[in-house]
């Protein structure tokens, strides 16, 4: 009650927009013979900060808000939207998106509130959780403690930013749901040069918390670090190797892996059309049976986390794969219903003018047994990769790349050279039925992840222990 | 008439907010506002999918106080909401620092001629006219060949927007401008094996958009020569970028000589101003006042006068790619890039395609990339790649799950050849490049 309120007030109580209104819209909507309706109601306020040379060079501040009317009938889908929340306009968008359906006919449907939901993050906002002195004086020292690490480093970015939403979604069974989501990142970049060789290191993190996150456990330092120690190593770096080789992952970030190879594929959307590569394939194997990888939007404060998705559907603990074997897709309500299968909460959009589709929340494989220096003693010759940068999959062929930007050569059950970032390249299907350790290390990411579909973000979280992968196409200069 | 209402309506809106900062004590302020409506439609198996209609607009402020800045955006065009919006700004500048670099561009570069570039052609396609050119293209994909077995569908997106900005120098401005596509995606199946591909046509006027029927033609032709494909063994050999992937070679010569990378030194291209960074014969040039082209502006992101000019002439680095602020910071003059390029070209060798098959015999063309894999700081060049297999300039069979690698240096160092096969589709207007060497690798 307390929240569905709170949301009431942010974002309707300014345009004088109330229950009796949304019903009127829903009913515009339900005027027509459609299978779902929705409403969808958001504001939020961002800000960001960013230190560079050594001064606090830009601060930006943004509200956005605005209501998306959304009408689906079997896979047809009507959708209009505006950033002015007012009764007249949104009717006007009623109208237009129930043409999807021809005909008519008498609706009446009474607002409702949904259950209660348990909630995974604070709903205060994070923008106040420290006054802006107290904003500018973290990224102050963040900055110059980066600098003094190491005499090398030439250039020392830091930023700082946060958001702050509001949603309130109507669904055409009357039921009126909310959520409030609080959203932080620090960042920090360093360029270092040596030999007039330069090189470049980053790490940032954050979640559904405030900014005390970076204060706490001195975060924000330990990202200065972490940056610096990744662009010495990549300044000493030799040519990468190409070619088919044992790879051993690290965990954490890496876990981008399971993001690329195996999440996408498994969005419920792909599936229904029969476009993935991993369509119909529900009960076979896809990994070993060392491999069990959750989708999983209940984590408390993080970055993928939701306590409902955009559809109002509270979020949970997928298992997409089990021992092996596939166990199910991500769904939003629109592909469930087409497949006959419950949604599990995955159904996100980018923000009140795109449409929800199935996404992923934080998606991570469960530990295994194996100490992670056993997992290195054990290979020959290959590559540890240790972080990566971004990466990008084709649902369709299945082919997936990532992008290590720290590794090393593993030569005969020790690491040994580190080597320049190289992209990897797999297919999706096969790769992990190549793992063939998993360490007990299971580690989620720090907070930094966004994926992009069909020109939508949205923040996400990724997560693995150390995995060795026996065969994995690395894409380095040397042959 | 109705258009130049609209601008002026808008047009006194940015000039509120300019007279908003002002009176909150700034002392210099440069703002925009933009305002968008579209329709987009899409068509899967031969029934309308999804219809879409939008409707954008966001505003945004940057105020100095002297020489520390604030900014602050809002997509709520209310007046309380203007007041706000500029009270963020100024409130954050009390925060930043001085930075002697900030500040609006010189008054002698912003534009003073505001050419008609020919953007406006709306298109009166109406919802139930865009479902049946989106039919029209998917069914010309999916009855081109009994191995296309499935459909992502077609899409008909038509935009137009209102763009204007105005600066405290006295600058005030507004275009509209007009965009639309048609694109198509589809899906062959053989066997095992399952290939996506996808066309599409964009452009300011509806006009000259490539017909459904070629549009759905080329994505149904470019799925299925992807069937089968195999992976290549590890080896070094020359490389052929397809036009419509040649240009991601060009943006990251952009990313390197744009003055933030320049700024904080994350360049690969360092102090290469004057050196021959491309062969003799690479000519690389801006050409900002192309009637209805994509990238076409009288001036740029700060009203800056936007100039056709020589980036690479003779293969030598000519200019960087500056705004105000980055052109400081190096002791330059803005070249009017705030934002970018516009309709960056290069210029077209003799060559066609199949010439350039021929030229390079034996390597492998490349017709997509995967993954971010450029390291801006080194050049270091590593991305995934599919595309085909050439022997004795004929293609052989597709290729896929492979990656392609080097170090930009020396790929622009070594391009032996640039097309007459033109893509017009995106800012960056070029045609097939041959790369003497990269490192391929495979199985
Ligand atoms: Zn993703």
């Amino acid at each position: 009650m307390e929240l569905l309120n709170l949301a009431r007030q942010t974002i309707l109580t300014p345009y004088g927009i109330q229950d009796g209104d949304i019903e009127k819209i829903m009913n515009r909507l339900l005027s027509s013979p459609v299978d779902a309706a929705d409403i969808y109601f958001q504001s939020s306020h961002s800000e960001s900060w960013v230190m560079e040379g050594g001064i606090i060079k830009e601060g930006s501040h943004s509200i956005e808000q605005g209501a998306g009317v959304r009408a689906v009938s079997g896979e047809k889908t009507g959708f209009a939207y505006s950033d002015r929340i007012e009764l007249s306009v949104l009717l006007e968008a009623a109208n237009n998106v129930k043409a999807i359906v021809r005909q008519g006919q008498d609706a009446h449907v009474g607002l409702v509130q949904a259950a209660n939901r348990q909630q995974f993050y604070p709903v205060a906002n994070p923008l106040k959780s420290l006054a802006d002195q107290e904003k500018i004086d973290l990224l102050r020292k963040v900055e110059s403690e980066t600098r003094q690490l190491d005499p090398r480093i030439e250039e020392v970015i830091v930023s700082l930013s946060g958001g702050h939403e509001s949603i309130l979604v109507a669904n055409q069974d009357g039921s009126l749901a909310a959520d409030i989501r609080p959203l932080v990142r620090m960042n920090v970049t360093v360029i270092v040069v040596e030999n007039g060789k330069r090189e470049q290191g980053s790490m940032g993190g954050g979640g559904r918390s405030d900014y005390r996150y970076f204060v706490e456990q001195d975060r924000g330092l330990a990202y200065g670090k972490e940056a610096v120690r990744q662009a010495l190593v990549n300044l000493d770096a030799e040519e990468a190797p190409a070619g088919n080789m044992t790879v051993v992952l690290g965990s954490g970030w890496p876990g981008i892996l399971l993001h690329e190879a195996i999440g996408h594929g498994l969005e419920g959307d792909f599936n229904r059309k029969g476009t993935s590569a991993f369509s119909g394939r529900v009960g076979e194997r896809v990994a070993s049976d060392l491999c069990t990888v959750v989708d999983d939007g209940t984590l408390p404060g993080r970055r993928g986390s939701l306590s409902i998705d955009d559809e109002g559907t509270p979020t949970e603990q997928t298992v997409l794969i089990e021992n092996g074997i596939l166990k199910g897709y991500m769904q939003d309500k629109l592909n469930a219903r087409l497949m006959g299968v419950k949604p599990t909460g995955n159904g996100r959009r980018e923000s009140y003018a795109s449409l929800p589709m199935p996404r992923m929340t934080n998606t991570y494989m469960l530990p295994g047994s194996h100490n992670p220096e056993d997992i290195i003693k054990s290979v020959k010759k290959g590559l540890y990769a240790k972080n990566f940068a971004g990466g990008q999959v084709d649902i369709t062929s299945g082919k997936f790349v990532f992008s290590a930007s720290e590794a090393y050569l593993i030569e005969n059950g020790k690491i040994t050279r580190a080597v320049k970032g190289a992209t990897l390249i797999g297919n999706g299907p096969d790769v992990l039925t190549k793992v063939s350790m998993v360490g007990n290390d299971l580690e989620l990411d720090s907070g930094v992840g966004t994926c992009g579909k069909d020109g939508q973000s949205v923040p996400v979280g990724v997560g693995q222990p150390t995995l060795k992968i026996d065969g994995l196409t690395v894409g380095g200069t040397s042959v | 008439m109705q258009n130049q209402q609209e601008i002026n309506r808008l047009k006194s809106i940015v000039q509120s907010l300019l007279d908003e900062a002002k009176q909150q004590g700034a002392t210099a302020a440069e703002a925009g506002l933009s305002q968008e409506n579209g329709l987009s439609v899409s068509a899967r198996l031969g029934e309308v999918e999804t219809i879409e209609h939008h409707c954008d607009q966001g505003l945004g402020i940057t105020v100095y106080f002297g020489q520390r800045k604030g900014s602050a955006s809002t997509s709520d065009l209310s007046p309380a909401s203007i007041k706000e919006t500029v009270s963020a700004a100024c409130s954050i500048a009390r925060y930043t620092s001085e930075d002697s670099y900030a500040g609006l561009p010189e008054k002698a570069l912003l534009a003073t001629e505001f050419p008609d570039l020919d953007l406006n052609h709306p298109w009166d396609i109406g919802v139930d006219g865009a479902i049946a050119l989106a039919i029209e293209c998917e069914d010309a994909a999916r009855q081109y060949h009994e191995e296309i077995t499935n459909s992502e569908g077609a899409t008909v997106n038509t935009h137009q927007g209102i763009h204007v900005m105005g600066n405290s120098l006295g600058f005030l401005q507004g275009y509209i401008s007009t965009r639309h596509s048609l694109s198509c995606s589809v899906l062959a199946q053989r066997d095992d094996s399952m290939q996506r591909d996808y066309w599409y046509s964009v452009s300011r006027n509806a006009l000259n958009l490539e017909s459904a029927a070629d549009i759905g033609t080329k994505a149904a032709e470019r799925a299925l020569r992807r069937l089968a494909g195999r992976t290549l063994s590890t080896r070094q050999c020359p490389v052929l970028y397809s036009a419509e992937v040649a240009s991601g070679l060009l943006a990251s010569f952009i990313g390197a000589i744009s003055g933030g990378s320049l700024y904080r030194k994350s360049s690969f291209l360092l102090d290469a101003l004057g050196s021959q960074v491309f062969p003799e014969f690479m000519h690389i040039y801006e050409q900002p006042h192309l009637l209805a082209a994509l990238g076409s502006a009288a001036y740029d992101g700060e009203g800056v006068a936007t100039k056709t000019r020589d980036l690479v002439s003779g293969g030598v680095l000519q200019s960087y790619v500056l705004s105000s602020y980055s052109a400081r910071k190096l002791g330059l003059q803005s070249t009017g890039n705030a934002g970018g390029v516009r309709n960056l070209t290069v210029t077209p060798g003799a060559l066609d395609f199949t010439d350039l098959l021929r030229q390079m015999d034996t390597g492998l063309l490349v017709t997509e990339l995967m993954g971010q894999g450029v390291n801006m700081v080194t050049g270091d060049y590593s991305r995934g790649a599919a595309g085909f297999w050439v022997e004795r300039g004929e293609i052989q069979y597709p290729v896929e799950e492979i990656t392609i690698a080097g170090n930009l240096k020396d790929i622009y160092k070594n391009l032996l050849a640039v097309g007459n096969d033109v893509d017009y589709r995106g800012n960056i207007r070029t045609g097939s490049i041959l790369v003497e060497q990269m490192s391929i690798a495979g199985e």
